[in-house]
């Protein structure tokens, strides 16, 4: 097994890890850092499928840079509009159904 | 330097940032002189892509593979014309809006604009990791417009409802776009195109199954719809407009592009009879809690589930059947783009108008609005008649294109969901009309609006309705290379 195919399926491990997380996790902070490890999921496998015959693929970086940028974008976000939600109830959970109104 | 289609992406972003820099008060004139430029801008683009010329800029001179390439094909025309279509009136509305309530528009044209500026880039993305980007920037200006309209906590955790179900979404793609560009070592549209065929990998089966499910979670299509109701139906009217008419289609568009351009050959008949089984279930189950919903705003949403339904019944329509049946659905599901879009930013528009002049939306006490909010309660009836799909609307030539593409491919389970759908359609918009023609209640009191709250929202509904008599126009564009 090549290098790069190590990185992706470890990269696959971690999104699924992520997602896991994202969506069975109550406490916004652990959701938030849920959406980050399913993020560096995605990153890994697309850095770790680019490279061919072990050389780096420049143009793969060039995006997980892009996609880093955008995820501290999204997880900047997500903190402000949790701390916003603590400052309003003081609770760091969504409530369990959305109500009708 | 004066390439429209680099200007339809700038602009937006320029009058954000104004916006941002001079404060609230005066951002939305500077909005709307934008709006007016980018429509003409999104027309001139229509005009040359309908002559036969497909528009590509390569963003700051560097060519595809190292650069970013902008490519206007008729659907990207088709889109931007219907975005800034919709915006420009919405503007008018929105201004006067936050007129009334200036605490819940602080933000609003800043997020209005980034929004928008990431939509057009959306639409004249030519390749996949770019479409993620601007997938991202869509969904958290949309969710900043959730969150800023000053709901209190009921709208941040909406907001935040929101941000994962999008956050999730956009993850899914961007292992999509991470498998395919394993395999291919491509990202662009025209690249990947001719390599995708039936003998593709199993990776890239997987990357089709991961874009698909993290476009339907941004889409709201039924399983993935719970966080679109308190969303749509707990922010401010003018961002409810917005949301519901435009930014659900954006997601939309990028699953329709997908498939037509590059997983066609990939879909088996049977996952298009599940994603036409959904469309069908969303259809039937959201005109149904729409029908029982007791708040105004809150019926416009659901509403706005169940037509979201009726764009899905583009894959059994277009999996492995005649040409003619292809070119129909295609045509009638841009059809009810425009529809929906149009109609149902007249909805909330209406609808906002509504809780600005009693104070709430509650179906029941509703009475008194036909003599007093007479010109709003028409815009409201306008749009309900292209929803439900009577004649001359748009609305109407979209059903009647999918039934003429679903009885030339025989699949006459789609016809009864749309027929019923339709039905179901009519029984919520007439609940409101029941209620509104009642006498007013001696508790209610109507304030007065001021005209810019009632005309915007009336020309977005006859715009829906009298689209249907030039609709050979808009069908021609949208199916122009």
């Amino acid at each position: 097994m090549s290098t790069g195919m190590i990185f992706a399926l470890a990269g696959a491990a971690l999104f699924v890890t992520g997602v896991a997380g994202l969506v069975l996790q109550e406490h916004l902070l652990r959701k938030i850092l849920a959406f980050n490890v399913m993020g560096s999921g995605a990153f890994l496998v697309l850095v770790g499928l680019g490279q061919r015959s072990g050389t780096p693929d420049p143009v793969p970086q060039a995006m997980v840079l892009t996609g880093i940028v955008v995820s501290v974008a999204a997880t900047a976000l997500a903190l402000a509009l949790a701390r916003q939600l603590f400052n309003l109830t003081g609770g760091m959970r969504l409530p369990r159904k959305a109500p009708d109104d | 330097m004066t390439d429209p289609v680099a200007w339809i992406v700038l602009l937006p972003l320029f009058w954000a940032t104004l916006a941002f820099v001079i404060g609230p008060e005066h951002g939305g004139r500077l909005a709307f002189a934008g709006l007016a430029v980018q429509l003409a801008l999104a027309l001139t683009v229509a005009q040359d892509v309908s002559g036969g010329a497909v528009r590509v800029h390569s963003v700051g001179g560097w060519d595809a593979p190292l650069g970013i390439e902008l490519l206007a094909d008729g659907l990207a025309a088709a889109m931007l014309l219907l975005t800034q279509t919709v915006a420009l009136p919405l503007a008018l509305y929105a201004r006067a809006y936050f007129r009334v309530h200036p605490e819940c528009g602080r933000y609003f044209w800043p997020l209005t604009g980034f929004l928008l500026a990431a939509m057009n880039a959306m639409f004249l993305s030519a390749d996949v990791f770019n479409i993620y980007v601007t997938l991202e920037l869509v969904g958290l200006a949309a969710v900043g417009l959730v969150a800023s309209g000053g709901g209190g906590a009921p709208a941040i955790v909406a907001a935040l409802r929101y941000l994962f179900a999008t956050l999730l979404g956009s993850g899914a793609y961007l292992l999509g776009v991470a498998l395919l560009y394993g395999t291919y070592g491509s990202v662009s549209l025209s690249v990947l195109a001719p390599l995708v065929n039936e003998n593709a990998p199993a990776a890239v089966l997987l990357a089709a199954g991961l874009m698909l499910t993290g476009l339907m979670l941004k889409t709201a299509l039924v399983p993935f719809q719970f966080w679109l109701p308190p969303a749509h139906g707990g922010a401010p009217a003018p961002v409810s407009a917005l949301l519901s008419a435009l930014v659900i289609k954006a997601s939309f568009y990028l699953i329709m592009r997908l498939w037509l351009t590059l997983y066609m050959p990939l879909t088996v008949p049977a996952a298009a009879q599940l994603l036409g089984m959904l469309g069908g279930a969303a259809i039937l189950w959201g005109s149904f809690m729409a029908l029982r919903q007791a708040h105004l705003k809150m019926l416009v949403a659901y509403s706005t589930v169940a037509q979201i339904g009726y764009l899905f019944l583009l894959f059994p329509l277009v999996t492995q059947t005649p040409p003619e049946t292809v070119q129909s659905a295609t045509q009638g599901v841009v059809m009810q783009i425009f529809a929906h879009g149009l109609a149902k930013a007249a909805m909330f528009a209406a609808a906002g108008a509504v809780i600005l002049s009693t104070g709430h939306d509650e179906i029941a006490h509703l009475g008194g609005i036909s003599s007093r909010l007479p010109l709003t309660l028409f815009t409201f009836s306008m749009a309900g008649v292209t929803l439900m799909g009577l004649p001359p609307s748009s609305g109407f030539l979209a059903k009647w294109l999918l039934i003429d593409a679903a009885i030339s491919s025989r699949q006459w389970g789609l016809i009864l969901v749309m027929i019923v759908g339709g039905l179901l359609t009519a029984a919520y918009v007439f609940k409101v009309l029941r209620h509104a023609f009642l006498k007013a209640e001696q508790s209610t009191t109507f304030r007065r609006l001021p005209r810019m709250l009632e005309w915007p929202a009336f020309i977005l509904a006859l715009a829906s309705l009298l689209l249907g008599l030039r609709a050979g126009d808009l069908v021609n564009l949208a199916v122009a290379p």
